[in-house]
This record gives structure tokens, C-alpha cells and sequence, in this order.
């Protein structure tokens, strides 16, 4: 006895083949969405209590990273400078500034002022800043270049596939360690005379691949 | 779901429904006629109990996975059947955006903080009064782990199961957050206001009717204080009561000497030790010292093939024991007629009192060789007695180490510790009285006195404290006592207060905060303060106060270098790095005072203030009454059958004020094996006797008539006719705690306190589930397959060990038995490791079973506990566990210990299954867990032989208490449900210790690195490091002719091995029992 008809047959036929470009599709809709910036949150400027710039604190007035990220180089965690940094200059500049009550507030109740993360990893994720500055990775290679920034966004999508990128070859973004701290230092142009650099940095600084999980998860 | 049935055999002789009783003359049978693995772990394995086949050869009994809180209840595999599809594409609700963090800089950021870095803080902890100096780790603020002060005489670096555990008690969201006036939330000012009041009408009296109640107080400052008080009011009372403190102690001290001495041993001048019924590795305030000084003297190296000798006769298996090289088993009157025998055998006590001693031919034997033995050291041997006996026997030890030679050498006489030690029985009994005749108007009970619940039963504490007119409750806790007063005063643990306290040989620490009171506690010298009139010092200023007038500026500045804030920046792991000395500053000591204060503070301890060593001479005839005293009451108790009932404070919560404290509740005890409870333990012949069994509700009288219930544990290593009953459970009023296990205090009198002769034991039928984990993950080395070939069971016994004359005629008789394969033995691809090679050695000849570094593990690691539900389903979530075997005879056996974290498996069989790549190897040979990876098969698990991986199997760490949060290592990631997890090696601690050395540039230095187990174990039985590298030690000690691999025949490779089991018993008693194990005459 038929149950169905016959067309059934071709309807069974091209959703079979249809399926394949209906998965393809789904997976490419899912690894567009997981890295956009929707999901990793790369570019996009969010909400400060005061809106800081550091292409003015920066660029502008010329501070260095280390006067406010005072623990890069001895800590995992870079710093967050504490009101009295700031107040340090503005208790004497922009003393009536609006934008800057906050921070005034702060300091003058001694409540901290809260500001929004910027570059977060996931918790069970544990990254250094010592160590990525000991091995002579600048500043702009994960944060971009900060001192250009308005308002501080996201550089790097902060995908572990970013990490490894760099984590398999770390050659390609090493640089002096006096150069760290400069966000507008460009590796020579000649490819073998940045080559050339690369190859002695690496070894001086004794820089391997570190690859294995518990580098980065505990 | 039956997981918490103990195996039981002879099913069919049964009632169904109810499991069968344990057959112990069929187990006897078995044990005398078996061959291959010498060592068992429970009864149930010597029954061969098809329920303990199945979980030899399981990871987790079956249906542990199930959801099944009840019989009707759908199980949660059978829910997921059902709504398989809707959670089909629930998993895609993993796929959340990550939430915006804030991050809140400091107003003000402390000088000396660097954020992301820890400060370490030298303080102490206090167990019973007495001081641990320890180095408080804090992270920005928050104290999340506690290690031992390696310049601390008590401590030497390690620590006790207590301190490593009161950072839990410091975060416990069931404290008591504010001061209750007649249960009503009231303020500090309207305590002081009416407590003055109440003190000025006391006044014209001269304070007739104010008394105080404390514990044991080694606290100058304290002390200090109340001395004020009593000199303010020259009527009022101070009265002692320490549920744990023994009273017999003190009298023999009084009867020995005349007067109250402090007593401290020196281990390592001791070549023979014999212990009379005491723990004194596990119990007691020098007991991480003298576990480190004893052991330094039993570690057998290819260079060093010495040993000393140690002697326990016990009533009750413990830690002490386990370490022997003789252990003997004797009931409490068999121990006292032992002693007294010794001491007739040395000379000290007079051979005519009848001592109705060992008959037993054995018992004469081993006691003629310990009487040999000692008598050959003078000097050099210690006898070492149970501050839970009886004066007499007390007293017969005092003279038997003075007849010996070792006072002065091996035992110390000091002046008390302990400030104005008085018969705490005594004074609480005239507390009592006088609360009952109406004679106490105040009553100030400070930092946690419990006496409500810890009295001894014939002092009605709680009546005659509904008499006293205002009574003052002062501790951490809302408890049993709170309930009866007109105020409690929620107190500061002590990482939120300043303080001080004396360690066992009278040093001063200095107690430091690491953090504001988290509930606005109060310490006791500020509620003693609030008395005074300065109601609002400040401990600080208190502490520091009585010291400016007293210490020692030119010692003090003899410490060493002072960092400014009195923080101590302390790599993990290796103590204090080394400084140069300070030039020694003489002079006066207000000019120097602020420099000292740094100093002490940043070492953790006062130099020179030792308790002054004193020449103690015995009273002469004390001996002699003595002897008479044991010869009478052994007269009195010689009843054949009677059964003595034996009160020790509990391993893991002592007197019950630790109840609370989760990590101790789920600590199993070191030789039951036993969590969250509380047992009436009985031998094995006693049980048969009275026809009593595991898990058995049943009655418990002693003469008086006072009687309790309790669950029986029959518990191998426990002397017949001997029952044991651990205080600290059966809480009232206690959170989370209360109603767990069996109350002990309402049996104890003033006159037995300790011991109670007579005791009768009845069955109640009914069954109590106890969540005892000995038989959780059990290790299999195929016994069952090789049909128990006895030669080649012997190769893969799990704990291998041997004596140290085997090891003096052929040091290498373990490697002659070890069964490695060759390294190309393998179907796994060959990896060298160039760099880093992390090992771990673990010698088993030193661990004493103390489980210091399973509660270290947990603290450093954030794992969770479980509760008794789940540890009952095997759930319990410990990385590291200390597995306790015995050996030998089921009525005397020997007991063994063996930690077991993470093999680390070169050839990891937990890698190779799974499915997500969760689970894989480092490039230094860690085997690596990642939690993100990891999808929740349990693959790993199931093929992991050493079952050293725990799974969540539901949310276990508490994520919803906000103060919780403080609690957690922010260097290790807080697991969720769902997720596999298990030793890392301290992988945080590594990369820390890389990372600091690569930002300096430098080599990681040999030895730098300790893991937290290895950091917190009082005898460094566990030594972790680099084993590529020759300069560290676990190299050399994998170097060791005593070196093997767990399981090593599977080919698995471990990277963390074990030094073989060494004794030393005395040949003269080679043929006995004692100095065999089963199968190995």
C-alpha cells in the first residue's frame, strides 16, 4: 500500500541534501556570532563613571602606563590607579570640573569609585602582566593603541584562539623591553632586520611556547 | 538508593529490608586462612562482601549518579529521559553573554599592597588556649589561607588540621553578627552602660558576687587584665573550666611535684619512646612539633639507616599508634596495671603492691622488652603518658622518667604555660555552687565558654544559671549557654583581632588582625576593658599596652629585618627568604619600643620568653602512693567483662566548639575514617559480645545511671571490653552542626571525667547511617585475577614496607620487588621533558595520618564540602585523601596511612577517554584538568586506578553567600556543577613560583616551591618538587632504595611515588605478633 506519494521521494531527497547546507549555514551563523563583537565585547566602549581619555592623559600630556598601572610589572594584575592617583594632578587642575566630581567625591567620602571593566577574561582564566612585560610584549599589542583612544574600548577580541595565536609563535610581537611602555614603536622595516631581531630577543629573553593548559587555566 | 548499606555477608540469614549482620568469626577465618594483599581497609573487605567487590572495581557505588532524595522520586537519569529534548537545546543557555565586571581601585591604596600579589602576616592560632604560629596569607585584604611560621617553635613551618581550617570559621555566615540583650539586637553602649551599673552596686562589696568564666588562658595580656579586675574588686572570682584540658594532668603535676608545672617533651633526643594511651602526635598543643622532631628521627636514607623505636599501648587506635613499631592493645585497667608494672620493672614503684598485672604471656613479653629497652637508654628514651589517665599513672610516669634519667633531657619540666593553672573541675564545681546558692550576681563567660553543653553532667550549670542576675556571654557563636543569658556579645574570630597567646613552651605570639571585624565582634580584653573604666580601648591598644612596659627592645631587635606596616611579604612555600640580621639594639626599652613592636611582629613570636626550665624533683613517696592508688583501683574494677567507657576529645572537632566548621565535619577521622559524626567504637570481640553491630543504635549506661543512645562503629584497633565515645557532637544549638552524632558530656562526672568503668551496652534495634569514607576509592591491583598468588599479590601491595633490619642487610629489597615495566613497554608516544619535570615523593614511615594535608588541600583549593548526604554517596570532594589500612589480625591489628593525591601518570589512563580533551598533559608532565573543556562524562574517572577525580556532581561550592566569596583563593578557579576536578599539583603555586623567577630572570631555586599538603604537614612526609633537577630534594628522595609507584605494574608511570613503610621493632619480641604482619612470619 502507498502512504505517501511518490513526490515525497524527492522532498526526502533534497532536504537530505538540503540539511548539509542548512547545518553549514547554522555553523557559520554561530561562529560569525560567537566572534563578533557582540560576543566578545572587542570595540566596544562602555559606560565609565568619568569618561577617561587616554589619548589625552597619554598622548596629550605624555604619562606614562606605569604612574597609574603602577603593579604591571611585579603583578598578574596591571592596577587600577586609586583615587589619590588621579587627585595627585586634580586637586590642582580642573579642580571645578563636573566631569571629575566622581572622582572628587571619592576621595572626599572614601568610597571607591567603580569603574567598568574594559578587558575581562572569563574566570577561569589567568593571565600576567609581569610575566607578557618580562618577555617583551608591549602594551599595544593587547590593548591597541590606548594613547589614540577617546574613550578606553576593547582592543583584542580576548578569544583564546587570539591567545594562542600569539602563544604558538610569540616571535611576531616581541619587542625590546625598553620598548614596551611605547605604544608608537614599529619593528624595523627590513623583514630581515626585523627577523633578525625577533630571532635574538626570543633567545635573550629566553621566551619559549607555552602551550599547555595549566598556563592559563587553574 | 543503597550506597550508605555497609557490606554485610550472610545476606540470606537476614530479615529482608534489613542488612545482615557482619559475621566477624567467618571475617577471623578468612583472615587466618587468606593469602596475598596483607593490608585491608574495613571489615566489610576482609567479609568479601559482594558490595565491596563492586565498589573495588567502581569509581562510585552504583546509582550514585541518580537523583534520588526519595524512594517515589523520579531519578534524575529518568527525568533526563524524559525531557530529552527540551534540554536538548537547553545546553545552548551556556552560551550567555559574559556580564560587565567593575572593578573598584582603592581610595587610598596601602603602601605596601601590590594588587594581585598576596601579603603573608605573621599571627597565631590558638587550639585550647595554646599557640600555632602561623603566617596568614591575604589577598587585598581578605584572609584566605593560613600556613605554618617556620620560626615558630610549635609550628617549625607546619600546621594542625585546627589552624589550617579557621579561616572557614572566620567567613562562617552562621557566626553571631551582633550583641543580643535578652535575644533582642542591642549595642555595645548599653551593654557597657548597664554592665558598669551593675559592677558599681558590686562595688562597696568588693566585687562580692562578679565572676568570670574562662578557658585555659596562656594570654599575658588576658591574664593581665583579669588580675586588674581582681584588684579592682578583691571578691570577685575567676574561674577556668576547658571541656579538653585534662584535670588528672594537673593533679599529678600537684602530687609529683607540689606544685603545677608545664611539660614539653624533646623528641629529638629520645632513642626509644614509649606512649602510654596518648596521641601525642595528633593531640595536644606541642603535637606539630613533636611529630616533626620524632620523625626527623625515623627518616631511613641510603646514608642514614637509623631509626628510633617507638612503643604505643593504647586503649584507643590513634594517629600515635599508627606510626609505632610495637603497638599494643590493652583495655584501660589492662593499661594502668601495665603501667604500674613498668614502673615495678624499673624500680620506681615498690614490687609488693599486688598489681594484679599482665597475666597475658604476650603482654609479659613485650612489657620485659620495653622495660629492657628503656633501661638501656637512660637518658635517651621518653615514656609518655595520657594527660587523660589518671593521676596515678601520671605520677608513675613522672618517676619513671626521672628513674630513667630523661627529666631535663627528653621531658622538661617548666613553669606552667598556662597563667594561674588551677583544677579547672574544681573551679567550675564552685562556680556552680555558688550560682545555685545565689551567691553570683555577674557572670562574664568569655570567648566561646560553652558550659551549658560542656559541664560535666552532675553540676546543674544551667539551673544555677537561670539564678545569676546578669549573665554575659562572650563568643563566636549563639550557643547552648547564649541561651541562658541576659546578653551575648557576638565576638572577633581572631584574624580580626589583636591578641596574644603562648605556644607549648611558653613563647609569646602576638596576634594580629587581617581584617576588620566582619560582624563588629568584640575581642575578650576589649569586653574585660568594657568592664574597666576605659570601656572603649581597643585590643590593639591593649595588647600593645601591656607590652610597651615588658619587652625585651634588644632581643626583639635581634629578629631581623622589619618591613614598616608589620607585614611579612613571604614567598609560598619557603618561608622567610633570608636577611641579614639586624644590628642588636641595647637600650631602654620605650626608646626602642615602636622599632621591637615591628620586629615581633613581623616574626610572629617574642624571643626568650620560653616558660624558665625548672629542676622538678619528684616528692618522695608519690611514686609509692601512686603505685597504691593503681593497685586499689585495679582491685575495685577486675570484673571480667566490664567494659570501660573511654571520653576523648574528638580528632577532628575536639570539644564541640569546632562543630560548625565544615572543613573539620568532612576531615574524616584520621583512623574511623568517620565524617560528620560522632561513634560508640567497640572492638571487633566486643561487638561479637555484646552482640552489637555497625551502625547499631544502642544504649549506653554508666553507674549513676546517667545513659545516652549512640551509633556503634565496631572499629578494629579499639582493646576489648573497652568503648569509645568522642566528645563534641549532639549539639544543641550549633547551625548547621546541631543534632549531628552523640552527645558525650551527659555521661561524665567530676570524679570520671575521662574514663567511666562499668559502662553497660544495649541494643535499641534501629540504624543510624554513618558516613565513614574508608571504603570509598578503593584501590585495585587485580588481586581477584591473580587468585591471590601470593608472590605476586606481595609485589603490588599498595603500601609496601619492610624493617629497618631488612633494609641494613639489603637496602634494596623493595626495588628488588618492584614490577616497572621498561619504558618502551608503551603504546603511548615517548615524551622527554627537558624543562620542569614536577614530582612528588611521600614517605609513609612519617605519616602519622594527621589529615593536615587534606584540610591545607582544601583551603588552597576552594573545594568544597558536601555534607554527610553526599559523602554517604561517596561524593565527598577532597583532591587529596589519606587512605587507612590495617594490617594484620582483626583483634590487634596494625595501622597504616597513605596520602593519595593526583599520580600525575606519566602514562595518565584518564587522558587517553576523554571525549573534549579536558583532561591532558603539560609540557612538564602535570596532567593537566580544564575545567572549561570538561563536558561531564566521568570517563576519566572510571578509568583513573588511583580514583583520585572528584565530580560535582551538583553545585557543591556555595556561590550565593556573599561572605563566602572572601573565603575562595582567587588563584584557583571555583568549580561549577557538572564538572570533573582533581589534584593540580598546586598548578597556581607553580606558575606563580615560574613567573616570579622569569620576571627576575633568574632559576626557580631547588626546594623553592612546596605544595599546600607538603606545606602543612607537621613531619614533611610529603615533598614535592622538580625532579629533573638533582638539587632537589623529592629528586633524591626518588633516588631512595624505598622508592616505589602505587599500582607501578599498570605502567602508568606516577609521578608521585612513595618511600616504602619502614619499623623498627625490637628483636627481642621478633616472634610475637607485634612484630609481624599477617602472612609474614
Amino acid at each position: 500500500m502507498q502512504i505517501f506519494h511518490r513526490s515525497t521521494n524527492t522532498i526526502a531527497k533534497v532536504s537530505i541534501f538540503g540539511s548539509i547546507f542548512f547545518l553549514a549555514f547554522f555553523a557559520w551563523v554561530f561562529s560569525t556570532l560567537l566572534r563578533s563583537s557582540y560576543a566578545t565585547g572587542q570595540g566596544v566602549m562602555k559606560k565609565q563613571p568619568v569618561p577617561f581619555s587616554h589619548q589625552h592623559h597619554v598622548a596629550g600630556l605624555g604619562i606614562d602606563c606605569r604612574y597609574c598601572h603602577t603593579s604591571v610589572e611585579r603583578s598578574a594584575f596591571a592596577g587600577i590607579p586609586p583615587t589619590e592617583t588621579c587627585m595627585n594632578c586634580h586637586r590642582q587642575i580642573w579642580t571645578n570640573a563636573d566631569l571629575l566630581e566622581p572622582i572628587r567625591a571619592s576621595y572626599r567620602d572614601n568610597v571607591p569609585v567603580r569603574w567598568a571593566r574594559v578587558n575581562d577574561l572569563p574566570d577561569f582564566v589567568y593571565f600576567n602582566h609581569s610575566v607578557h612585560i618580562a618577555k617583551g610584549m608591549g602594551c599595544v599589542t593587547c590593548h591597541g593603541p590606548v594613547n589614540r583612544m577617546q574613550l578606553t574600548f576593547q582592543h583584542a577580541s580576548l578569544q583564546m584562539e587570539w591567545c594562542l595565536d600569539c602563544h604558538r609563535d610569540p616571535g611576531k610581537n616581541i619587542r625590546p623591553r625598553e620598548e614596551v611602555f611605547n605604544l608608537d614603536w614599529q619593528p624595523p622595516t627590513d623583514p630581515q632586520q626585523a627577523l633578525a631581531m625577533q630571532t635574538r630577543l626570543l633567545k635573550e629573553y629566553h621566551v619559549k611556547t607555552l602551550t599547555s593548559c595549566s598556563t592559563c587555566h587553574r | 538508593m543503597d550506597s550508605n548499606a555497609k557490606g554485610r555477608c550472610n545476606a540470606e540469614a537476614s530479615a529482608p529490608g534489613e542488612p545482615a549482620r557482619l559475621d566477624l568469626d567467618a571475617v577471623r577465618e578468612r583472615l587466618r586462612t587468606k593469602r596475598g594483599p596483607e593490608f585491608w581497609r574495613s571489615l566489610d573487605e576482609l567479609a568479601a562482601t559482594s558490595e565491596f567487590q563492586d565498589l573495588l572495581h567502581r569509581e562510585f557505588p552504583r546509582h550514585a549518579s541518580e537523583w534520588m532524595d526519595d524512594k517515589d522520586g523520579v531519578s534524575r537519569r529518568g527525568f533526563l529521559q524524559l525531557a530529552s529534548a527540551s534540554l536538548a537545546l537547553a545546553g545552548l543557555t551556556a552560551c550567555t553573554k559574559q556580564p560587565t565586571d567593575s572593578i573598584v581601585p582603592y581610595v587610598r591604596q596601602p603602601e605596601q599592597l601590590v594588587p594581585g600579589k598576596p601579603l603573608f602576616f605573621a599571627t597565631a592560632h590558638t587550639v585550647g588556649g595554646y599557640a600555632l604560629g602561623v603566617l596568614a596569607e591575604s589577598h587585598q585584604g581578605r584572609p584566605t589561607k593560613i600556613e605554618g611560621n617556620p620560626d615558630h617553635p610549635a609550628s617549625l613551618g607546619a600546621t594542625d588540621i585546627f589552624a589550617q581550617a579557621s579561616v572557614l570559621s572566620l567567613y562562617d555566615p552562621e557566626r553571631s553578627q551582633t550583641i543580643l540583650h535578652a535575644g533582642r539586637a542591642a549595642t555595645w553602649g548599653s551593654f557597657v552602660s548597664e554592665a558598669s551599673a551593675a559592677l558599681r552596686a558590686l562595688q562597696p562589696l568588693g566585687g562580692e558576687g562578679l565572676r568570670i568564666l574562662t578557658g585555659t588562658v596562656t594570654s599575658p595580656t588576658l591574664a593581665g587584665q583579669i588580675q586588674g579586675l581582681l584588684q579592682r574588686y578583691p571578691r570577685a572570682r575567676w574561674h577556668r573550666w576547658e571541656p579538653t584540658a585534662s584535670n588528672t594532668a594537673h593533679a599529678a603535676s600537684m602530687a609529683a611535684f607540689g606544685r603545677p608545672l608545664g611539660l614539653r617533651y624533646d623528641f629529638t633526643q629520645a632513642k626509644v619512646v614509649l606512649t602510654l594511651g596518648c596521641d601525642v602526635f595528633a593531640e595536644g598543643p606541642g603535637s606539630v612539633r613533636y611529630s616533626r622532631d620524632f620523625t626527623d628521627g625515623r627518616r631511613v636514607r641510603k646514608a642514614r639507616p637509623e631509626m628510633n623505636r617507638l612503643y604505643a599501648v593504647e586503649s584507643v587506635p590513634t594517629c600515635t599508634g599508627s606510626v609505632a613499631d610495637h603497638r599494643l592493645q590493652l583495655s584501660p585497667p589492662q593499661l594502668e596495671a601495665f603501667a604500674l608494672a613498668l614502673a615495678q620493672g624499673l624500680g620506681v614503684a615498690p614490687a609488693g603492691v599486688t598489681s594484679g598485672g599482665p597475666t597475658d604471656q604476650r603482654v609479659q613479653a613485650f612489657l620485659q622488652a620495653v622495660t629492657d629497652d628503656l633501661k638501656a637508654n637512660p637518658g635517651a628514651s621518653l615514656v609518655v603518658a595520657d594527660e587523660y589517665a589518671s593521676t596515678a599513672v601520671q605520677v608513675l610516669v613522672h618517676a619513671i622518667n626521672q628513674a630513667l634519667g630523661n627529666a631535663g633531657r627528653t621531658v622538661i619540666y617548666t613553669e606552667p604555660v598556662e597563667a594561674d593553672p588551677v583544677d579547672a573541675v574544681q573551679s567550675l564545681a564552685e562556680l556552680v555552687t555558688d550560682m545555685n546558692a545565689g551567691r553570683v550576681d555577674v557572670l562574664l563567660m568569655l570567648d566561646g565558654a560553652n558550659p551549658v553543653y560542656t559541664a560535666p553532667a552532675d553540676l546543674p550549670f544551667a539551673a544555677g544559671l537561670r539564678k545569676v542576675r546578669v549573665a554575659i556571654h562572650h563568643g563566636l557563636y549563639e550557643d547552648e549557654t547564649s541561651g541562658y543569658c541576659q546578653w551575648h556579645l557576638n565576638g572577633a574570630h581572631e584574624l580580626e583581632s589583636w591578641g596574644d597567646a603562648r605556644a607549648f613552651d611558653g613563647t609569646v605570639s602576638i596576634l594580629q588582625p587581617l581584617i576588620e571585624p566582619l560582624y563588629g565582634g568584640r575581642t575578650s580584653t576589649e569586653v574585660l576593658a568594657g568592664l574597666s573604666d576605659r570601656p572603649d580601648s581597643t585590643s590593639y591598644d591593649l595588647v600593645r599596652e601591656f607590652w610597651s612596659t615588658r619587652l625585651d627592645a634588644g632581643a626583639a631587635l635581634g629578629l631581623g629585618p622589619a618591613t614598616d606596616a608589620g607585614g611579612v611579604i613571604t614567598p609560598r612555600g619557603f618561608g622567610s627568604l633570608p636577611g641579614t640580621m639586624a644590628p642588636t639594639v641595647a637600650g631602654p626599652v620605650a626608646a626602642n619600643f615602636d622599632a621591637a613592636w615591628q620586629r615581633v611582629l613581623n616574626a610572629g613570636l617574642i624571643p626568650n620568653t620560653q616558660a624558665p626550665v625548672v629542676a622538678a624533683a619528684l616528692a618522695s613517696g608519690a611514686a609509692q602512693q601512686g603505685a597504691g592508688q593503681i593497685a586499689q583501683a585495679l582491685t575495685a574494677t577486675t570484673a571480667a567483662g566490664q567494659i570501660t567507657l573511654l571520653i576523648r576529645p574528638d580528632p577532628t572537632i575536639r570539644d564541640g566548639a569546632l562543630a560548625p566548621n565544615a572543613w573539620l565535619q568532612e576531615c574524616p577521622k584520621p583512623i574511623s575514617k568517620l565524617t560528620w559524626d560522632n561513634a560508640l567504637m567497640l572492638s571487633p570481640k566486643t561487638a561479637q559480645r555484646l552482640k552489637l553491630d555497625t551502625e547499631e543504635m544502642a544504649e549506653v549506661t554508666v553507674p549513676g545511671g546517667r545513659k545516652i543512645k549512640a551509633a556503634v562503629w565496631i572499629q578494629p584497633g579499639v582493646a576489648d571490653d573497652t568503648a569509645v565515645l568522642h566528645l563534641g557532637y549532639g549539639r544543641q544549638n550549633a547551625g548547621k552542626a546541631t543534632g549531628l552524632g552523640f552527645n558525650a558530656y551527659p555521661l561524665r562526672t567530676r570524679q570520671a571525667l575521662w574514663a567511666l568503668p562499668g559502662a553497660t551496652l544495649r541494643s535499641l534495634g534501629g540504624r543510624y547511617p554513618l558516613a565513614s569514607t574508608q571504603n570509598h576509592h578503593l584501590l585495585d591491583p587485580g588481586w581477584d585475577e591473580m587468585k591471590l598468588a601470593s608472590e605476586e599479590a606481595e609485589r603490588r601491595e599498595v603500601i609496601r614496607h619492610g624493617t629497618l633490619e631488612q633494609f641494613r642487610q639489603n637496602p634494596n629489597f623493595i626495588q628488588e620487588a618492584r614490577e616497572k615495566p621498561a619504558p618502551d613497554e608503551t603504546l603511548y608516544p615517548k615524551v622527554v621533558y627537558k624543562g620542569h619535570a614536577w614530582g612528588m615523593s611521600i614517605d609513609l614511615s612519617t605519616c602519622t595520618g594527621c589529615s593536615s594535608c587534606v584540610v591545607a588541600c582544601q583551603a588552597e583549593n576552594n573545594v568544597p564540602v558536601v555534607g554527610k548526604e553526599q559523602v554517604l554517596k561517596h561524593r565527598h570532594m577532597h583532591w587529596l585523601r589519606v587512605d587507612r589500612y590495617f594490617g594484620g589480625d582483626i583483634d590487634e591489628p596494625t595501622i597504616h596511612h597513605q596520602p593519595i593525591p593526583c599520580m600525575h601518570c606519566e602514562n595518565a589512563p584518564c587522558e587517553v577517554v576523554c571525549p573534549v580533551a579536558a583532561t591532558v598533559h603539560s609540557d612538564e608532565g602535570l596532567n593537566d584538568m580544564v575545567y572549561n573543556r570538561c563536558v561531564g562524562t566521568r570517563y576519566c574517572n572510571n578509568n583513573c586506578p588511583y580514583k583520585v577525580r572528584r565530580f560535582n556532581f551538583l553545585r557543591y561550592s556555595d556561590r550565593t553567600t556573599p561572605v563566602l566569596a572572601l573565603l575562595q583563593n582567587p588563584d584557583v578557579t571555583v568549580r561549577m556543577r557538572g564538572v570533573m576536578e582533581k589534584c593540580t599539583y598546586c598548578v597556581q603555586r607553580i606558575e606563580e613560583a615560574k613567573i616570579e623567577a622569569k620576571v627576575e630572570d633568574r632559576p626557580i631555586p631547588a626546594n623553592w616551591l612546596k605544595t599546600a599538603c607538603q606545606q602543612a604537614c607537621p613531619t614533611q612526609a610529603i615533598i614535592f618538587g622538580d625532579v629533573n633537577d638533582p638539587a632537589w630534594e623529592v629528586t633524591k628522595l626518588k633516588a631512595e632504595p624505598l622508592d616505589y609507584g602505587l599500582l607501578e605494574e599498570l605502567n602508568t608511570r606516577p609521578r608521585t611515588t612513595y618511600l616504602a613503610k619502614l619499623r623498627n621493632p625490637n628483636p627481642a619480641l621478633a616472634g610475637s605478633d607485634q612484630g609481624a604482619e599477617h602472612g609474614h612470619a
